[in-house]
């Protein structure tokens, strides 16, 4: 019979190897699934792995990876520090378009003017939009105990109604023929967020992405409050102990995770996205959750598992070109590899013993 | 043809039959078609008509034409990247068919001057990118004279999504022919903010019949709706796809769109070497907007009457939007006789006159 056993603390082997069995399990089970469409399952696991990477206009495809990636990393990076002192902000993709809709409103009451200081101000509009909108929950909870996993998720709805308010009202484009959404900002170049280094995807969103992997690491590893986070969520009492004040600790963590979701969604609407138009988030904040944990809240392993992700969207679109697969089936196969990765936790927290049982 | 045969030829013919040359190889080679939606096909609504216009289209060309489909494209920064994908996978003429696709396909269409587009819906043109879109405002017309001869409480109810121009006009029209053959009928208008979201437009549907509404037009695609007006045995129509499951009661008839004529028109044109941007807006003489077929829970002579307008429309012999007719706030829009530009109907964002409530801003 088998029994599972807690271990006293996570393997950390396991925690290494789980991703990568993770990732193994459902390329086998996303093939069987292929397969069972009558699809050739090596050709569309191939198609959705090494085709954006390595196959035809893999230049192309590489660029589109940092550009998908760039958001969910950024955003998974703030998210992770709240996760790990089990602070739950569910609510990243409100305050992703809050910060969209303040920095281009920044950029927008500028135009059609040409000044070098108009980005870096959407650039702050952006990170304050969205720090604002995550102290809302932050102060409720602070002041009245609310529930911030309900706040922060409730408060993407209001967002998403400013937002498409935004777009049929104060900031719709007054040359777009009565059509909801902005000016596009790629067309407004003192405002415009573009790839800095041509064909390559880079832009300010995948370079903040990258800072903030790296300032993360450095937080979790060499400052106090990086220290105080881990304790937080590891254990509260003793966190009391060490002289952590949670309300403090859950103001920072909130304001981090609001004003990175922000930025991203800045550089998103200055960049690849262009106009605040009625439906221009498209779930990021809430693909990051997924980020955040495929990446074990670890910096680095986010910056991976945010690529990984990427690559099936993107791969995802290759096998609905070349072999018609629907979309609903690749949305199926990155389902799977939440659960996978989830499943195999099992192994880095549990031992899984075999006992003999008497008859 | 054989080499010597060519070299013995001018240089002027030469360049001819080089040409002929390069088009037979063109037509050995299937033309790739890409397309990409912003739902999915069996949403049976917007993509549903979009994709059986493509499965005509290749049935109609037997190989010579093939495609390939992106699903489920957002708008925004995907549909870019989407775009290009099709375009880098040889794909020659390629329909990005939602409005939100606009500015992206305007930058892929920069990158790839040899491919051809086509965008449904917008109004931004290049010198390879075309733009079609169909005159719904000219179904609605239709429907709305069905809807007021067969309304008993004189309420019709409109289900909106978004305030912009299509939906403007599809109200208007709506609105103006069904106060034609029933002067007390009143139109509620319930905007829902969304293109497809069963449960919201099933709301909507409940809310109007709550308050007294027997016939329903939707510019949303589900039949969530249909479900609600079948419980209250209030009639309702077919939007985007015919919905004939649900006659003849609640649906009575339908306003359909049919892309097929213009996609194998255009990839016609493709296998052609004739291709060339346009801007075409097409109505139910094209064919692209069907009117489905009027049950018999409708009195003959109200069919007659509907199918009369709709063949008047078809012919070009009337305008649905012919003065005189005032705006909503009583002041003139068209004296009498006149219709209205096209480049102005296509920014119209008033209700016309007796229509109550105001346009959400």
């Amino acid at each position: 019979m088998l029994t599972l056993e807690k271990r006293p603390s996570p393997s950390r082997f396991w925690a290494g190897v789980t991703p990568i069995l993770a990732v193994i399990l459902t390329m086998i089970a996303g093939g069987i699934l292929f397969a069972a469409m009558g699809k050739d399952p090596v050709e569309a696991i191939l198609d959705i792995f090494w085709q954006p990477l390595f196959g035809d206009n893999a230049d192309y495809f590489r660029a589109q990876l940092l550009v998908k990636a760039g958001p969910l990393v950024l955003i998974a990076v703030g998210l992770s520090l709240g996760f790990r002192a089990s602070i739950w902000n569910i609510g990243a993709e409100g305050q992703y378009i809050i910060g969209a809709i303040c920095g281009a409103a920044v950029g927008l009451a500028f135009y059609p003017a040409d000044h070098w200081y108009i980005f870096p101000l959407m650039v702050i509009a952006g990170a304050l939009g969205g720090w604002a909108w995550a102290m809302i929950p932050a102060l409720l909870k602070n002041v009245f105990g609310t529930n911030e996993i309900l706040v922060s998720l409730m408060l993407v709805y209001v967002a998403e109604n400013i937002q498409s308010w935004m777009a049929f009202g104060p900031l719709r484009n007054p040359e777009g023929m009565g059509f909801p959404g902005s000016r596009n900002l790629q067309q407004y170049p003192a405002a415009s967020n573009p790839e800095l280094i041509p064909n390559t995807g880079i832009h300010w969103g995948v370079v903040a992405a990258a800072v903030a992997a790296v300032l993360a690491y450095i937080l979790l590893k060499k400052h106090i409050l990086g220290f105080q986070i881990r304790v937080a969520g590891q254990a509260p009492r003793a966190a009391r102990f060490a002289g952590v004040d949670p309300k403090h600790l859950f103001t920072i963590c909130m304001g981090i995770s609001g004003a990175l979701a922000g930025l991203a969604g800045l550089f998103e609407v200055s960049g690849p996205s262009g106009q605040i138009s009625t439906n221009f988030n498209v779930g990021y904040g809430f693909t990051a959750i997924i980020v955040a944990y495929l990446g074990r809240l670890h910096p680095i392993g986010i910056v991976l598992a945010g690529l990984l992700l990427a690559l099936t969207y993107i791969g995802g679109e290759l096998a609905q070109l070349s072999l018609g697969l629907p979309s609903a089936a690749i949305q199926a196969f990155q389902g799977m590899l939440l659960f996978f990765l989830l499943g195999l936790d099992v192994l880095s927290n549990y031992r899984i013993r075999v006992k003999e049982t008497r008859k | 043809m054989k080499r010597r045969e060519f070299l013995a030829a001018t240089a002027a013919t030469g360049t001819v039959l080089a040409t002929g040359l390069a088009g037979k190889a063109m037509a050995a080679e299937p033309l790739k078609v890409g397309f990409i939606y912003l739902g999915v096909p069996g949403d049976g609504g917007w993509t549903y008509q979009h994709d059986l216009a493509r499965q005509a289209m290749e049935k109609h060309f037997d190989g010579k034409v093939v495609t390939n489909v992106i699903q489920n494209v957002p708008e925004g920064a995907d549909a870019e990247r989407s775009i290009t994908q099709l375009a880098l996978a040889g794909n020659k003429l390629i329909f990005t068919t939602s409005f939100g696709y606009m500015d992206p396909t305007i930058n892929v269409a920069k990158k790839f001057p040899k491919v051809k587009f086509e965008h449904a819906t917008g109004y931004k043109r290049a010198d390879n990118v075309s733009t079609y879109d169909a005159r719904f405002y000219e179904g609605r017309a239709v429907i709305g004279t069905i809807a007021g001869r067969m309304t008993k409480t004189n309420k019709i109810g409109y289900i909106g999504t978004f305030p912009i121009p299509e939906v403007v006009q599809g109200i208007n029209s709506a609105y103006i022919h069904a106060k034609k053959v029933n002067p007390d009928v009143e139109m509620k208008v319930i905007w829902v903010s969304t293109w497809f979201d069963p449960a919201k437009e099933a709301d909507a549907a409940q809310a109007m019949i709550d308050a007294g509404v027997d016939v329903i037009m939707q510019h949303t695609d589900s039949t969530a709706a249909m479900a609600k007006a079948q419980a209250a045995g209030v009639y309702a129509f077919g939007q985007s796809s015919d919905m004939i499951q649900y006659a003849p009661k609640p649906r009575i008839s339908s306003i359909i769109d049919n892309w097929a004529p213009y996609y194998i028109q255009r990839a016609q044109d493709m296998l052609d070497g004739k291709w060339a941007s346009q801007g075409v807006w097409m109505g139910i003489g094209t064919g692209v907007v069907e009117i489905g077929e009027i049950t018999d829970a409708v009195p003959p002579e109200v069919k007659a009457e509907a199918l009369a307008l709709k063949d008047k429309i078809a012919s070009g012999a009337y305008h649905p939007f012919t003065g005189p007719l005032n705006k909503q706030d009583g002041s003139v829009w068209l004296a009498a006789g006149e219709t209205p530009k096209d480049d102005m109907l296509s920014g119209l964002n008033f209700y016309v006159e007796g229509i109550q409530g105001d346009l959400p801003k």
